[in-house]
């Protein structure tokens, strides 16, 4: 793999760069709601974290998934269902047993109450990271585009069943899902507290991933990238580690879409169909692969644009279909990336 | 005879036959992306936006120019093989040194942008394209109908799918092709042009794709996202075959979409899935596909 990997570029870094704008980007994240509306700062967090997710394995481990909207639309049904609803019916297959081949599907039913948000949070980012392993196990069989291919035509499998599951109900989603009590004692219907708990949620995570790419692990994450058959022959187990990053990914990916339901009291089909897959490869292309803020760049700047061409209706693919040849084509370092190498620093 | 397991026979060669439909388009849209990735290196994600444009093409000729069914098989694969040089030679003659994923990523961009701009000015609503009065009409073969179209496309799929086969395999402008596709260097080095037979390859990989587009707009309606979901059943149509041999592609083609049609009688839920289902199925038993070199 040789994604044009940034941080290749800046090898003379500053230390304290990253740390320097760490800080000024929890600063304007404190102060931004006072001049922006909340919620579209929500959303923009809720992307950046998907953006991020999507990074730690585009951009550390080299592994274009293009079935990302997956974890994220299936993390944000379950979040959205336990926290409405509660009880899980799983099906399963089971034969008769008076004889012969015939048999039956019937309901596993575990009887749950509606669950508070940080269980119901918690159950889709579990859940994400459950099926981040079925799907992660099947797919690192391939490699390169059949790689991309793979993940693709398995979202688009999990998208048929969010369309023909009861609990997802369809064309209308799962709405009004109650936001609740966050720990029983703060109530996040207020816009305040809960745009507290999704900054808290988003720099928590953000923090883990840096320390994730920059421990021993990210390390041959990155050999790994950068060239694969060394990596094995150096006696790794490669696809261990490529399994790991991708429910890692996973894992991440659906904290930021339960994070989306509990937060838009929503979950529905744009959720998991490829569209959003497709949108969280332009949020990272645009803030630069390979780079620890480009995906929060790149998300801010893909949900501003979204909201001031929302009146132009379906152009809006458009614009995106645009700036994915523009930047593939003449500016594949992406924002971060190009502010990084002007400016010979890490971030 | 035919009636076993409580099924009319009309209803399973009815499904067999749609079955058999999908497969000529999956083999046809899947053969063009195996040509295109074997000079190019890249997965062409447009794909599915060239042979909605090429369904759009067949509409736009019998409304506005009065040409009919028989013309715009001729003039639409080559008008649209024409775009996709135009976009050869505008984009994608640039990423040949870059990975892969760069060009996955520009074409899925190119995807966005002309569909995009189709369901501006056509909505979503699909657009009606009759059958051609000469292939009106169907057989009674007995223990089904068969609509002449039908057959029609299933003979004319199979028969560009050998032909293709068979340029690339048995002819000697084959041979040249796959000599680039292994070496391109070496094969400049005997004086061949092989930037311009890239090029023609991705015209002629585009042109079939929207051949397939002139093929479907009688039997689906004509609009813009008829290609977006089709693309990603054919993607894994080729995962399961691997992209390595063209008679992989289209052996691949044709059995998955009678597989499809099967499942759609004996077990209708899955009849979205099937595909998906059996390309994990693949993946754990022979990860390089059924028709592959190397993983």
């Amino acid at each position: 793999m040789t994604v044009e990997s940034n941080t290749r570029h800046a090898t003379t870094a500053r230390p304290n760069s990253e740390a320097i704008a760490f800080l000024v980007m929890v600063l304007v994240l404190v102060v931004a709601p006072a001049f922006v509306y909340p919620v579209s700062l929500m959303k923009a967090l809720c992307f950046a974290l998907f953006a991020c997710a999507f990074n730690l394995l585009i951009g550390y481990a080299g592994l274009l998934s293009f079935g990302h909207a997956l974890f994220f639309g299936w993390g944000a049904y379950l979040a959205a269902h336990l926290a409405k609803v509660g009880t899980l019916s799983l099906p399963y297959w089971a034969p008769d047993w008076a004889g012969g081949w015939a048999g039956g599907w019937h309901w596993f039913v575990i009887a749950l109450p509606p669950l508070p948000p940080e269980l119901a949070i918690l159950g889709g980012t579990l859940f994400a990271a459950l099926l981040g392993l079925a799907v992660g196990t099947l797919a690192i069989r391939r490699q390169g585009i059949y790689f991309a291919m793979t993940t693709l035509a398995l979202a688009q499998m999990m998208y048929f069943f969010a369309v023909q599951a009861p609990f997802t109900h369809g064309e209308d989603g799962i709405q009004a899902v109650p936001r609740g009590m966050l720990f029983g004692f703060i109530d996040l219907r207020d816009q305040t507290a809960m745009y507290a708990v999704t900054l808290t949620i988003f720099l928590a995570s953000f923090l883990m991933i840096h320390r994730i790419i920059n421990s021993p692990f990210g390390e041959v994450l990155k050999a790994i990238r950068e060239n694969e058959p060394r990596a094995i022959s150096l006696g790794y187990h490669t696809q261990r580690y490529k399994l790991v990053a991708f429910v890692l990914s996973a894992m991440f990916a659906g904290l930021a879409g339960s994070t989306k339901a509990i937060v838009f009291q929503l979950a529905s089909l744009t959720d998991v169909d490829w569209p959003m897959s497709g949108e969280v490869i332009l949020m990272t292309l645009v803030g630069g692969l390979g780079t620890l803020f480009g995906p929060v760049v790149g998300a801010f700047f893909v949900v501003t644009i979204e909201n001031y061409l929302t009146q132009i209706g379906q152009w809006v693919f458009v614009v995106q279909g645009a700036i994915f040849v523009i930047c593939v084509l003449l500016f594949r370092r992406g924002i971060v990336g190009e502010v990084a190498q002007r400016m010979q620093i890490r971030l | 005879m035919f009636d076993f397991l409580g099924i009319s026979p009309q209803a399973l060669f009815g499904q067999l036959l749609i079955g058999l439909i999908n497969g000529s388009f999956y083999a046809l849209l899947s053969l063009g992306l195996a040509v295109i990735f074997g000079m190019l290196n890249i997965i062409n994600f447009a794909h599915g936006a060239q042979y909605m444009l090429g369904a759009f093409a067949a509409y736009f000729l019998l409304n506005y120019a009065g040409l009919g069914y028989w013309w715009a098989l001729v003039i639409v694969p080559i008008a649209v093989g024409f775009t996709g040089i135009v976009i050869e030679r505008l984009f994608l003659q640039w990423l040949y040194k870059l990975d892969h994923l760069y060009g996955l990523l520009l074409t899925f961009g190119l995807a966005l942008v002309i569909e995009g701009v189709f369901r501006n000015f056509f909505g979503s609503t699909g657009l009606p394209y009759t059958v051609p009065p000469s292939l009106q009409g169907g057989q009674n073969l007995g223990f089904m109908f068969l609509p002449n179209y039908r057959a029609w496309v299933v003979v004319l799929s199979f028969t560009v799918c050998l032909a293709t086969w068979f340029m690339i395999e048995r002819t000697k402008l084959g041979s040249y092709l796959r000599a680039a596709t292994e070496n391109p260097t070496l094969v400049r080095a005997f004086g061949i042009n092989v930037p311009r037979m890239i090029t023609l390859t991705y015209g002629f990989g585009v042109g079939l794709a929207g051949l397939a587009g002139v093929m479907a707009a009688p039997i689906y309606n004509v609009s813009p996202q008829m290609g977006a979901h089709f693309i990603i059943v054919v993607f894994a149509v080729v995962v399961i075959g691997g992209m390595g041999s063209i008679m992989g592609a289209i052996v691949t083609g044709f059995g998955l979409g009678i597989v499809e049609g099967l499942t759609r009688v004996f077990f209708p839920e899955a009849s979205n899935t099937v595909i998906f289902i059996i390309m994990a199925i693949v993946l754990l038993v022979r990860p390089a596909g059924l028709f592959g070199k190397r993983a």
